[in-house]
């Protein structure tokens, strides 16, 4: 299956999810610096993988299909769930790719400068997440029931 | 001041992907989005000019628990989507609960 865009996906979000994701991202990120400061650095570093995007993603994804299907006449409202699940399938590839961006940001920092740090960390991160998808869809691994 | 600064870097961020997310076909890549590190983004800059290398290298070794915390949340969320025929935002919302759980007890075992 071949990667795309669909920017028409675009006009389907109103400016008031657009809002509240960029509120939801902002208020994370405050939350995890607070907390890093209370706390310390161990503690507030958890936060810097908080599902930031994940529950609107997924909310605004079954939202979309299930007004597909009622401009299509029909009421499947399992569509609508099976592309949430489908969403979550391709989370749970990025979060290895996620331990994998921490572990190199970790490992690097000390002795990198910032920025090369965190470009070759933001590279792998891809990598590592488009490789265990193109596994998944050539079925070589993670061998579940797919929909 | 900073705090204004880390919010607006954080959700520019943040909604960046979200996008990226919306946009891309097949689903399930884009979904890799959904795991994206923007919130280490947006910090991690912040944090070495404020802390140093060696405090933001310490956040990064705990977003390590932080991301299989991720894993788990997200192979929660397909259970209660598929299994017990959950809509996507209380599946999703509710297993924030998996990933706070998980989080702070790696944490609890491993790093305090």
């Amino acid at each position: 299956m071949r990667v795309s865009f669909d920017l028409a996906a675009l006009k389907k979000t109103t400016w008031r999810e657009y809002a509240i994701r960029f509120l939801f991202g902002g208020a994370v990120t405050v939350i995890a610096g607070v907390l890093a400061k209370l706390y310390g650095p161990a503690f507030g570093g958890l936060f810097l993988a908080f599902p930031a995007i994940f529950p609107a993603s997924a909310t605004l994804l079954e939202k979309h299909q299930r007004e597909k299907n009622q401009a299509a006449g029909t009421s499947r409202a399992i569509r609508g769930r099976q592309a949430a699940a489908l969403d979550a399938r391709g989370a749970a590839m990025g979060s290895v790719g996620l331990a994998v961006f921490a572990l190199m940001v970790w490992k690097l920092l000390p002795s990198w400068d910032g920025a090369s740090t965190v470009g070759a960390a933001l590279a792998t991160w891809f990598v590592v997440s488009f490789l265990l998808w193109h596994m998944r869809k050539r079925r070589t691994f993670f061998r579940t029931k797919s929909f | 001041m900073q705090f204004i600064f880390r919010f607006i870097v954080g959700g520019l961020v943040v909604s960046l992907f979200a996008v990226l997310a919306d946009v891309l076909e097949p689903k399930s890549f884009a979904g890799l989005f959904g795991a994206s590190p923007s919130i280490a983004l947006a910090t991690l800059g912040l944090t070495i000019s404020a802390g140093g290398h060696n405090y933001a290298a310490m956040e990064a070794r705990s977003m390590i628990i932080g991301a299989a915390a991720f894993f788990f949340y997200a192979c929660v969320t397909i259970q209660l989507i598929m299994k017990l025929e959950w809509r996507a935002t209380p599946a999703a919302v509710s297993a924030l609960a998996v990933w706070l759980g998980v989080a702070v007890g790696g944490w609890a075992l491993v790093l305090r």
